[in-house]
């Protein structure tokens, strides 16, 4: 279920769109829960050789092989290092076909009111500008609204 | 019940639902067009079946039922509300009778003569009066006058049956019911995906088990672990069947079909343990079926028109399937008549499927793929096997049903082959599971000819008996010398780039120490390679599920599979590696050749040829000369290092016992070989190179290196027999050997024909256009050795000013790349201009065994297409081109 758009289910539906949260190497980020099929802890992962440098490897998700995305990389952010605990795997389903995002920590399953979301702001790393729809101010930290068919658009 | 028969009765019964559903559609809209042709195709394919079935009665329903759909399919009859219900009365009376089979296994007795006739009144009806078909059907039976008699009234379908055919169905069919059931794919599907997650439970309990130590948990844990593993064998097998099962009907058809049109069959299968998916192997049955019918039908001759031909009385219908590329590639060949292109066209013509202009631009090839239009057919009777324009369309449709392709190959008098690919997405494979720098991958067995187990350090000079041969490199390029064959490797690690935990010290020295492990000898086509890994674990039966869309990219692999621990682990594709690494042209040696060589008389001044094409080359010294030497890979047969001692003398020339046979050796250089050096002891390198039984050896001082490059030969200053001219290899100047010339000195006799081999073709002129010395010279040899008068020119133009000039030849032999005007322009050159030239046989010489390329090759006009090096091939397709007509049925 990749659900509508999300820019437009965002302008389309009321105050409030519901978010999973989740960090990236100390970022935090939000994917638009509709998106999400699933939360698995850390996975063996069977690294693809020759890949783009972005895919981590494959996993087995009961008996569907599910390509796992390195969001850390994905993001341009520092890759983890050997002492770090294993990432957690978001599922997300696009085209039909089964990748999981790879985070460090996930968060929670909150609703963000339209209000608090701004776009992109210019300055912002064009590399990120192209993933993300906008950003969410709440408590005092700035999420970053990951679009997942453009995290996807590798290659 | 008999498995066939069985068979026959599932499908019918599906036919018959079908049927009514569509007939009644049929009678709503009369000029629906799929409707009709589904509803044609569905009686077409039971009357087909009960034929070969003996199901007499059933057949002559059925054919009288056909008979009449055929009219309204050619739109010689309208559809009217009373020929469907005369249809329905048909199909009512083919179910009485099926139901009675399945009661009875046999055939119940009856009369169907009356409807019988009211069929054919109604066939024939079309004639007199389109509107009315069903008056002369009153009137022309006579046996049952009653119910004939009204055939208005709807409620009589079953009139003509009730007396004859009504007692076996209150037998009920359940008395013999068949015994299978058909489950969907996707419950299979989904049972597959809960014993992988079943798997993988299994393993974490036995891991746990294993970690707590719990000794009550063992004996229910081994059994949980037998029974999963039990059923995941099971259900993967639910999938799939060798399609040797769709073949299972076939020879009887065949055998039957042979008697019913007095011929002489036979039916060879090869491959037929090649494994389908159940579903692929369902679609494709019947498709079979209609070709293999339509070979024994239309494709063989009689024995008499056979032995006219001078063929064997018997032919042959061949049957093949094999995996390959990732694909199944199913054959079906006959050595029958072949397709007449003529007959072909002018049926395009008449049934206004083409007009004349755009006859004329198709290529023989396009024209053939006309019998896979709809209602086309080429048989000039229509009889109860076939020919009724039935079948390659539904084939057709089938095959591309399933994401495959499906193409011919004919050539009139020599037979017809159907080549039909299905992608192997839905397959499960055998692979062998490697690994290389720490990760697993499958290599599909198909490919896998053996393995070879190869040592570390210690080898010494040479791989003495019983220690495992090393990997030697040439330069950088590894190679196995494995039984006297040189052997090309690839490094696993290295082309996937892999990172090897733990050996950069090692990597750092000479990387010959490190190679240790296995080399997967593969063979892709006429192309064997090896591929260096680590350790090899087991085979598995493996399902191949495509990889994600981000990733299609790579080509280096085929797909990815869950491993029976739950692991994902990819693919290997031999065909990608082989691609990525340049393996599958080790004809590469051909691709210089072919590409770059020179031309002697190039026109003024042009010394330098052309040549893109990056050829592998052997640099060697010989001698005793600094300057290098070099002969395309693609010509030597081996490498061999030859004790001194073992060299003997023989009429003048050094000679060595070979593999039981004496083989020349020819010295290569001036002084020639001395024969003292046999009693210095040491060790002579030898090039080997091989012509059928035949083998000859160049001593050459030392082997350099193989390297891949460019090949511009120039012709040197002093024109030196034995030597094509020089070439800058390595930035070094090196001559380049004409390796024709060389085995000239090896005796008379190397290009001439074996004893008997060519009869007295004596006078057939061939044209060569070739634009490479080095094959000119390689190829004029040999094709005047075999009696042929032959012609060699350097260009299309030059050959086309030929024609101009009014030479007349028999067949002409080309190269593909040229510069100025390519092979494939040649060829369509000749075909459209017309005259003598037009029809003659083209062979393209090629060094791309591709058969994208052949295709191409075929379409532009050429008769056939041969790999260069190969001059048995190219010989007998000579022989095949020039033989004498067959005469045609």
């Amino acid at each position: 279920m990749s659900g509508p758009p999300a820019a437009l289910a965002l302008a389309g539906r009321g105050e409030e769109e519901t978010f999973l949260t989740l960090t990236v190497a100390g970022q935090p980020c939000a994917l638009p829960v509709l998106a999400v099929r699933d939360v698995l802890a850390a996975q063996a992962i069977t690294r693809i050789p020759l890949a783009p440098a972005e895919v981590a490897g494959s996993l087995n998700l009961r008996g569907r092989i599910v390509t796992a995305i390195d969001l850390r990389r994905r993001l341009g952010l520092p890759s983890r290092l050997p002492g770090e605990p294993a990432a957690m795997s978001v599922v997300v389903e696009h085209q039909g076909e089964l990748y999981s995002l790879l985070a460090d920590a996930v968060g929670e399953v909150i609703p963000l009111p339209r209000e608090g979301f701004a776009p992109n702001p210019p300055t912002l790393d064009p590399l990120w500008r192209e993933i993300s729809r906008g950003v969410h101010r709440e408590d005092g930290r700035l999420l970053v609204v990951l679009e997942v068919e453009r995290v996807l658009a590798i290659g | 019940m008999d498995d066939l028969l069985a068979d026959f009765l599932t499908e019918t019964n599906e036919g018959l639902i079908a049927l009514d559903a569509a007939l009644l559609r049929l009678e709503r809209t009369p000029d629906d067009r799929p409707t009709l042709s589904e509803i044609f195709r569905l009686v077409h394919t039971i009357k087909g079946t009960c034929g070969f079935l003996g199901l007499a009665r059933l057949e002559k329903v059925a054919h009288a039922a056909e008979n009449v759909l055929g009219r309204y399919r050619e739109g010689t009859l309208a559809v009217t509300p009373d020929g469907i219900s005369l249809i329905l009365r048909a199909l009512d009376c083919i179910k009485a009778i099926v139901a009675g089979l399945e009661a009875g296994g046999a055939e119940p007795p009856g009369d169907d003569g009356a409807l019988i006739a009211a069929l054919d009144a109604a066939a024939e009806g079309g004639e007199a009066g389109a509107a009315a078909p069903m008056p002369p059907a009153a009137e022309a039976p006579g046996p049952a006058p009653p119910s004939v008699a009204s055939p208005e009234a709807n409620p009589a379908p079953g009139a003509a049956l009730p007396e004859d055919a009504a007692p076996p169905p209150p037998g009920g069919p359940g008395a013999a019911a068949p015994q299978t059931i058909r489950v969907s794919v996707e419950v299979l599907e989904d049972l597959m995906t809960l014993v992988s997650e079943l798997v993988l439970t299994r393993n974490q309990l036995l891991q746990l088990a294993r970690a707590t130590g719990d000794s009550a948990l063992t004996v229910p844990l081994q059994r949980l672990s037998h029974i999963t593993s039990d059923l995941q064998e099971g259900v993967m097998k639910t999938r799939m069947q060798p399609i040797g099962n769709a073949w299972a009907k076939l020879p009887r058809l065949v055998r039957d079909l042979g008697l019913e049109l007095g011929k002489k069959i036979v039916l060879e299968t090869r491959g037929a343990e090649t494994e389908l998916d159940r579903q692929v192997l369902e679609l494709i049955r019947d498709p079979l079926t209609h070709m293999v019918r339509n070979s024994a039908d239309h494709g063989i001759e009689s024995p008499e028109e056979r032995r006219a031909a001078g063929k064997p009385e018997t032919g042959r219908i061949l049957l093949n399937a094999c995996h390959e590329g990732g694909q199944i590639v199913l054959e079906i060949g006959d050595d029958g008549r072949g397709l007449s292109v003529e007959r072909i066209r002018a049926k395009a013509l008449a049934q206004g499927l083409a007009t004349e202009a755009e006859l004329a631009q198709m290529s023989e090839r396009e024209v053939l793929r006309f019998i896979f239009r709809p209602g086309f057919s080429t048989a000039g009777q229509v009889t109860a096997v076939s020919g009724r324009g039935v079948g390659m369309d539904v084939v057709k449709t089938n095959v591309e049903r399933i994401g495959g392709t499906i193409d011919l190959r004919s050539r009139e008098g020599r037979g017809t082959t159907f080549t039909i690919k299905i992608p192997l997405t839905l397959a499960i494979v055998s692979a062998l599971i490697v690994e290389a720098a720490g990760e697993r991958f499958a290599i599909p067995q198909i490919g896998v000819v053996e393995l070879v187990r190869v040592g570390g350090a210690g080898g010494g000079d040479g791989a003495t008996e019983g220690q495992a041969p090393r990997v030697e490199r040439i330069k950088e390029a590894p190679v196995l010398r494995l039984r006297d064959r040189l052997l090309p490797l690839v490094s696993l690690a290295e082309l996937l780039r892999l990172d090897r935990p733990g050996v950069e010290e090692a990597s750092e020295g000479a990387g010959d120490a490190a190679e240790e492990g296995f080399v997967v000898v593969t063979q892709i086509g006429a192309h064997v390679f090896g591929i260096i890994v680590d350790r090899v674990f087991d085979t598995e039966e493996i399902v191949v599920k495509p990889v994600a869309p981000i990733l299609r990219h790579v080509t280096m692999f085929s797909g990815n599979t869950i491993l029976g621990d739950g692991s994902v682990i990819m693919i290997l594709d031999p065909n990608g590696i082989a691609r990525a690494t340049g393996v599958a042209r080790d004809d590469a040696g051909e691709e210089i050749a072919g590409g770059g060589a020179a031309a002697d008389h190039a026109g003024p001044g042009a010394t330098a040829l052309r040549s893109e094409a990056r050829t592998a080359v052997l640099l060697f010294r010989a001698g005793g000369e600094e300057t290098p030497k070099a002969v395309p890979l693609g010509l030597v047969a081996r490498l061999e290092d030859i004790p001194r001692e073992r060299i003997e003398r023989s009429g003048g020339m050094p000679v060595v016992q070979y593999r039981g046979q004496l083989m020349p050796l020819v010295p290569l250089g001036t002084e020639g070989w001395a024969p003292e050096a046999a009693g210095s002891g040491g060790r002579q390198a030898v090039l080997v190179f091989n012509d059928r039984d035949r083998a000859m050896g160049l001593m050459v001082d030392e082997i350099l290196d193989v390297v891949e490059a460019p090949l511009r030969i120039e012709r040197g200053a002093a024109e030196r027999p034995g030597f094509l001219g020089s070439t800058v290899l390595q930035g070094r100047v090196t001559d380049v050997i004409d390796t024709a010339w060389w085995l000239r000195q090896a005796g008379e006799d190397w290009f001439a024909a074996p004893a008997g081999g060519e009869p007295g073709r004596g006078a057939a002129r061939i044209l060569l256009v070739e634009d490479s010395a080095f094959f000119r010279h390689l190829v004029v040899p040999a094709l005047s050795a075999a009696g042929y008068a032959v012609t060699a020119v350097e260009s299309a133009p030059q050959a086309l000013k030929l024609r101009e000039a009014g030479a007349a030849f028999e067949a002409i032999v080309s190269d593909i790349e040229m510069p100025e005007m390519d092979g494939l322009a040649f060829a369509r050159a000749v075909r459209e201009g017309g005259g003598d030239w037009a029809a003659l046989p083209m062979i393209a010489l090629t060094s791309r065994a591709d058969p994208a390329d052949a295709e191409r090759g075929r379409a532009a006009g050429f008769t056939d297409y041969v790999g260069k090096y190969d001059r048995e091939a190219l010989l007998a397709s000579l022989r095949d081109c020039l033989a004498p007509p067959v005469a045609l049925g």
